[in-house]
């Protein structure tokens, strides 16, 4: 057995950087493409509502592993030169994307109707109905369920151990192997990955409890 | 110089893929069983007056539900052997899933015992109503029936999850396709094939869950 020291805290230290950076990049990315999921899913046109709607099942109805590895070796058949980092973090904003929209598309049905109603009364055109009036309040009911998605994200990153990208999973799995001592490490590992998730989910849920409060 | 796609390569190793997804289902209903027990038991301890019963099931759902699956099934598969149990794979991975899933499984399950409330239960003994029966049919019934729709998308969830238990080598769909990648080195046709394999799962899940609620739980509520 060899000993955890400076060395091996360094290695997963920078594995959990690639962690962070890939869950920034995957709920960014995920997020932009999301709102127009969600803007496409709630919108009049019925096309554009069954194509979001398969969409959001596809990626909901099947592994994010597999959805990783599909992405991963997809864009190589597709013939351009991407490192295993790019082809990951497309991966997470596709999954992302899908998720995220599904949320914001309830929010924005949880928005009441009289609001809509209001804004066309008022004679506001659809963008500015959507950015002024719906889609901030939209925002506001989403909260809860964002954060939560969000920390499911940091976690699905884990994932990405598998296809070989070396963030904090992969480091530990690493180092293990180096060390000979899988609990102390996975043990390290889970509670960098607590100390980063559990803040998140409890400001979640006492926003959501608070929320549920201020309806009542 | 364009990819010629060859899904053949993967159609000749079909009895595979349908023995994978048979592994899955089993993983998936081994596991779901599990979480059930775990999530029952956990919410009696958890709902329970004395805090020695209650802060454990507190801190065992805090830490299961901000930790990734693939670190759980990683601690499990290496932590088990050390206390002297040697387990296969396939078994190491329904502990894991029963575990993770049971986490949830709690918090969903103390939502729909909370949801009951006294007056009804007060109400059902004012009528004359046999304790079973109370229990039965003003407890269980709309326990179940508040907690069935988030309840059974945890357990898609956990049957998606299944994939991942792949990473200690459990016999499942994932695996399976790994092995076949392997084998014909077409990567982008057997995952893509094996993610459909999921999708058809997945969906015949849902719909299962659907005819079940449709069956079991058509009655108004107010």
């Amino acid at each position: 057995m060899g000993p955890i020291g400076e060395n091996e805290f360094f290695f997963l230290m920078q594995g959990l950087k690639w962690t962070v950076l890939l869950a920034i990049v995957g709920f960014i990315g995920g997020g932009i493409f999301g709102i127009l999921i969600a803007l496409l899913r709630t919108s009049k046109t019925k096309v554009a509502r069954t194509i979001t709607a398969g969409y959001i099942g596809v990626f909901q109805g099947t592994p994010l592993l597999m959805q990783l590895f599909v992405v991963y070796y997809g864009v190589a058949l597709l013939g351009i030169e991407v490192n295993a980092w790019i082809a990951v973090a497309i991966a997470f904003t596709l999954h992302a994307s899908a998720f995220l929209g599904e949320i914001w598309r309830g929010s924005i049905e949880a928005v009441p109707k009289g609001q809509t109603e209001a804004a066309n009364a008022l004679g506001l055109h659809y963008v500015s109905r959507m950015k002024d009036v719906i889609l901030p309040q939209a925002l506001k009911i989403s909260m809860p369920a964002t954060i939560g998605f969000l920390v499911q994200l940091i976690k699905g990153t884990s994932l990405a151990a598998i296809v070989g990208f070396i963030e904090l999973t992969r480091a530990g799995q690493i180092i293990s192997n180096q060390t000979y001592r899988p609990l102390l490490v996975f043990g390290i590992v889970g509670a960098i990955y607590f100390i980063i998730c559990w803040p998140l989910s409890h400001a979640g849920s006492g926003l959501e409890k608070r929320m549920a409060k201020a309806a009542r | 110089m364009t990819y010629r796609f060859d899904f053949g390569a993967v159609l000749d190793r079909a009895p595979e893929l349908l023995w994978g997804s048979l592994g899955t289902l089993g993983l998936a209903l081994a596991g779901m069983l599990l979480a059930l027990v775990i999530g029952i038991l956990g919410v009696v301890a958890r709902t329970s007056k004395s805090e020695i019963t209650r802060t454990p099931v507190i801190v065992f759902v805090e830490v299961v539900r901000n930790t990734p699956f693939l670190v759980q099934i990683f601690f499990i598969y290496f932590a088990l052997p050390l206390m002297g149990i040697r387990l296969n794979p396939t078994v190491t991975a329904i502990i894991a899933l029963g575990i993770n899933g049971g986490a949830y499984a709690i918090e969903i399950i103390r939502g729909g015992v909370e949801s009951v409330s006294r007056g009804q239960i007060e109400a059902g003994f004012a009528l004359g109503l046999h304790k079973t029966d109370v229990f039965r049919l003003i407890v269980l019934k709309p326990a179940l029936r508040a907690i069935y729709p988030s309840l059974t998308s945890q357990f898609i969830m956990l049957t998606l999850t299944t994939s991942v238990c792949t990473s200690i080598a459990a016999y499942e769909l994932t695996s399976a396709a790994q092995r076949i990648e392997s084998d014909t080195f077409r990567s982008f046709e057997v995952y893509f094939t094996v993610t459909a394999v999921y999708l058809v799962i997945s969906t015949l899940m849902m719909g299962l869950f659907a005819l079940i609620s449709r069956h079991y739980f058509n009655y108004p509520t107010r």
